[in-house]
């Protein structure tokens, strides 16, 4: 009898690891951090992209409404691409649109709202991107919906027809 | 009377030189247990790319507001996860992570002494 | 027409294999003498899977790009040498090595076992090739290397830069060697069990071939570690990443079969593990295959990701555990009379806890890769694991594995008493002195390095010393364990005198430091076969006033499109300088990396050493 339980130990063991396995495959493993949804928007300071005036984010996310906050970059390939979306969104009247220039130099930063048009109703500089890492951003293009300070949704890479029509399903 | 300036000057500048000295190495301890979340695999300290950049600025900035190693941490596991910590701390999750090794180890001792009768001469 | 020819080739290999299971089995029956089919049938096989590989060679070296395969990974501007070196620098291409080097070791088994029993013999066969037509399926099925392209596409996709290196071109090849050498010991060892021939004589026979498994997986692993070090830019040689895990765990098993065989074959004893370990080594190459290619892991250097290939290589390696286990359970019958005693010292002892422990440093190294698979899917919790990880748990550890190390092989088979007992304590003392008169002088951490670098030490001048003497029956031995202390040594040296620096420096800047001034002078540009290279002048200039040169630089390739920095490293026997350059985005300044890594080439010098410890056990055996 000893010798049988030990085997079948091994054999049942084995399985659940095969199991373990299986599921595993199914995962992705390409990482997306939590989505920090119904977190408070982080509390920051930043430059306007106009004037090199400052501005806290109590005075950027101040009214009861929604807000959509991008970051971008002129050196980011994928934000051109999203960026006729964003133009839809900016007709958009109960959503204000907020653009956060991540690491970018003004001159090009400049130059390409100048090309393919400026959806954002305020947008402020993070030349360091510490303020995206604050935001939990890890690259670009991101973008955050926001209402009364909380992050209801957050969107990982560039929009896409089906995440503006989700977006406008939210806000209404 | 000069020669006091002097000295005094470069106790400081020497002082500040230790300390600077062992707050990079804080800073570059904290930044190789950080996992680069845009490369796969790779420690922030190593990476040059725009998140990394990012981080270590970030770090940088933390450790002068005089937060404390564990607290940047928390900070940041707050942001992405416990994933963007390399040594992984020793928690709920990760009981059996530390433990499973050891647990082999003393199994193994135990069938090595229990299997093979070891007599001394 | 060279695709062509592959496919078919390979087809046909494939039919080869079948017919050489139904010829084995048939022989089985009547087992006199082995029938004369078989030996001309596993060269066939080998033959053809060798035309297959070829094929592939001419479709990367004419760039065919109605192959799919060579339109993905090559493009006409590479190199000759890099085009060739891209046929197996790819999922499907690997694979194909993986049958080659499957297929020739069979044959060679099947020729050089003559004089062993001949249903030992057919059995190794049977299942080598289930093994070789479970590969032969993937292949075809999931991962051809031949699939047609149309409308045949006028440029390629191009081979990653980073894989452009010559230590990465025989990388693999070797590696597979010694990874996929482990499947004769496989199948060799369910043979033996299942015929009841797990003894002396089966040890000596198996002996060689797990010593050239051996001798290959070490070269592999180190030309791999050597590329991650020139190639990588990071200025190190071995990350704990996923990838590399999986080719060090098949060679803690691989060394711990090594000294397990030493006992068996001595003393008959140590059978069921024999056979255990057998099958474990050859199950983690396996396992090593299904996790780098499955996408289950996230890693630096993984392939091109494929749950479809996951599943496939999951099943066909659980049900090659399962069988593993089954006949392991069923055939092996464990000699109850003969009672595995030991003595507490005796070489068994010491073999015995050398076994202990790597299973153990396997474990941490299986655990430190696995779990965050199994986390995922248990709690849907992600966690890295780094290491930090891996150096808490492995560091203490190696303390008494050095001692036992050092002592083992000194000790007598079945009982000895410890000769020499004056002489291993003086070197002890002289260990410790040593170590704790240089630690002493160096600004590191002082107890955990001094305790470490005392028993590196004994191990050192303790295997010196066994050379001088001239105990030439154990030259191999000897030699790989001076090779491992040696070893450790450079590594605990390097990781103790490494300086590094890190600034942002325009043309023209100088950066200051104590120790040595760095003055970048000059940005050059010159444009190659296959990319555009940016190379930084740096005079680097030293409190003694040495200046030496340094030429770090960043290419642009134009197919794929991405840069890449490359490291300028001037290599001697007493340190290396390494430094990279890197854009700041936005900036006109780029950042730099200098760093000192005295010892370095030791490490790679050491591991050969190791490696020829065993080569001179194999050429010592053949001669017998």
């Amino acid at each position: 009898m000893k010798i049988r339980i030990f085997p079948t130990i091994v054999f049942i063991l084995f399985v659940i690891i095969f199991i373990l396995f299986f599921k595993g495959l199914k995962n992705s493993n390409i990482y997306v951090p939590k989505a920090n949804i119904n977190k408070e928007i982080p509390s920051f300071k930043a430059k306007l992209f106009e004037s090199s005036e400052e501005i806290s984010s109590e005075e950027i996310f101040k009214e009861d409404k929604f807000y959509l906050m991008n970051i971008w970059s002129s050196w980011c390939v994928p934000c051109r691409e999203e960026h006729n979306f964003l133009e839809n969104l900016s007709t958009e009247k109960n959503l204000d649109l907020i653009g956060l220039n991540y690491k970018d130099d003004n001159e090009s930063a400049k130059n390409f709202l100048k090309k393919l048009g400026n959806p954002y109703d305020i947008i402020f500089l993070d030349p360091k991107g510490i303020i995206a890492i604050d935001w939990g951003a890890y690259g670009v293009p991101e973008t955050y919906l926001i209402k009364n300070n909380m992050i209801v949704k957050k969107i990982i890479g560039p929009l896409n027809k089906n995440l503006v029509l989700e977006i406008k399903e939210i806000i209404r | 009377m000069r020669y006091l300036r002097y000295i005094l000057l470069s106790f400081f500048l020497f002082n500040f030189n230790s300390s600077y000295a062992q707050q990079n190495d804080l800073e570059i301890k904290i930044t190789k247990n950080l996992r680069c979340l845009v490369c796969q695999g790779q420690s922030v300290y190593d990476s040059d790319t725009e998140f990394a950049n990012s981080l270590k600025i970030l770090v940088r900035k933390k450790l002068d507001e005089g937060l404390s190693e564990k607290q940047i941490y928390i900070y940041l596991k707050d942001r992405y996860g416990e994933w963007i910590l390399f040594d992984p701390e020793f928690g709920k999750n990760t009981y059996f992570l530390w433990l499973m090794p050891v647990l082999f180890f003393v199994i193994g001792g135990l069938v090595i002494f229990k299997l093979f009768i070891i007599r001394k001469n | 027409m060279a695709s062509l020819i592959g496919f078919y080739s390979l087809v046909f290999g494939a039919c080869s294999s079948l017919m050489i299971i139904f010829f084995s089995l048939k022989n089985f029956k009547n087992s006199e003498k082995l029938s004369q089919k078989i030996i001309p049938l596993t060269f066939l096989q080998f033959f053809l899977v060798f035309i297959s590989f070829l094929g592939l060679i001419f479709s990367f070296v004419y760039s065919d790009f109605s192959n799919e395969t060579v339109f993905n990974h090559s493009h006409t501007t590479k190199p000759l040498f890099y085009k060739i070196s891209g046929t197996w620098g790819n999922h499907e291409g690997s694979l194909l090595l993986w049958l080659l080097v499957l297929t020739s070791f069979i044959f060679l088994f099947v020729l050089r076992s003559h004089k062993q029993p001949i249903q030992y013999r057919l059995l190794t066969i049977i299942f080598q090739e289930v093994i070789i037509i479970g590969f032969f399926v993937f292949l075809i099925k999931t991962s051809s290397p031949f699939n047609y392209l149309y409308p045949i596409p006028e440029e390629g996709l191009g081979l990653n830069p980073i894989l452009q290196d010559p230590a990465l071109a025989i990388h693999p090849p070797i590696l597979y060697l010694g990874y996929v050498g482990t499947s004769i010991i496989f199948s060799s060892a369910l043979s033996a069990t299942s015929v009841n021939y797990i003894s002396k004589e089966w040890a000596k026979h198996i002996k060689m071939w797990v010593l050239t498994s051996w001798f290959f997986l070490t070269l592999g692993i180190l030309l791999g570690s050597i590329w991650a070090y020139y190639e990588l830019g990071w200025g190190g040689f071995w990350f704990w990443d996923p990838v590399e895990n999986v080719s060090l765990m098949p060679w803690f098993a691989l060394t711990t079969l090594i000294h397990c065989i030493l006992v068996l074959e001595k003393r008959s004893q140590l059978t069921s593990w024999a056979i255990i370990l057998s099958i474990t080594t050859f199950t983690l190459s396996m396992s090593g295959t299904f996790l780098v290619r499955s996408g289950i892991l996230n890693s630096v250097h993984t392939f091109a990701s494929d749950p479809e290939r996951g599943l496939f290589i999951l099943i066909f390696l659980f049900s090659l555990i399962f069988l593993s286990l089954f006949i392991f359970f069923f055939f092996h019958k464990h000699d109850n009379n003969k009672k595995n005693s030991f003595f507490l010292f005796s070489k068994e002892t010491s073999i015995l806890i050398n076994n202990w422990f790597m299973m153990y440093f396997l474990s941490v190294v299986l655990v430190g890769t696995i779990y965050p698979i199994f986390l995922d899917v248990i709690a849907s919790e992600k966690i890295s694991i780094g290491p930090p990880f891996y150096h808490k748990l492995i560091v203490p550890f190696l303390i008494p594995f050095l001692l036992v190390m050092a002592i083992g092989p000194k000790l007598k088979w079945i009982k000895s008493d410890l000769l020499d007992k004056l002489n291993l304590i003086i070197f002890f003392a002289i260990s410790v002195l040593l170590s704790i008169f240089i630690i002493k002088n160096l600004d590191v951490e002082f107890l955990t390095n001094s305790i470490l670098l005392s028993f590196i030490f004994y191990l050192f001048f303790v295997t010196v010393r066994d050379f001088f003497i001239g105990r030439l029956n154990n030259l191999s031995q000897n030699i790989a364990h001076f090779g491992f202390s040696l070893f450790l040594l450079s590594i605990i040296f390097n990781n103790m005198l490494s300086t590094e620096v890190i600034t942002n420096l325009k043309v023209g800047d100088t950066f200051q430091s104590e120790k040595f001034k760095i003055y970048f002078e000059n940005l050059d540009q010159k444009k190659e076969k296959n990319f555009k290279s940016l190379i930084g002048k740096f005079v680097i200039e030293n409190s003694e006033g040495d200046t030496q040169i340094m030429k770090p630089e960043l290419r642009i390739y134009n197919q794929p499109n991405i840069v890449t920095s490359e490291a300028y490293i001037k290599t001697n026997l007493f340190s290396d300088k390494f430094m990279t350059m890197n854009y700041v985005q936005n900036q006109e300044y780029l950042n730099i990396r200098y760093q000192i890594k005295p010892l370095m080439i030791w490490i790679w010098i050491s591991v050969v050493i190791i490696a020829l410890g065993g080569l001179i056990s194999v050429i010592k055996n053949n001669e017998n």
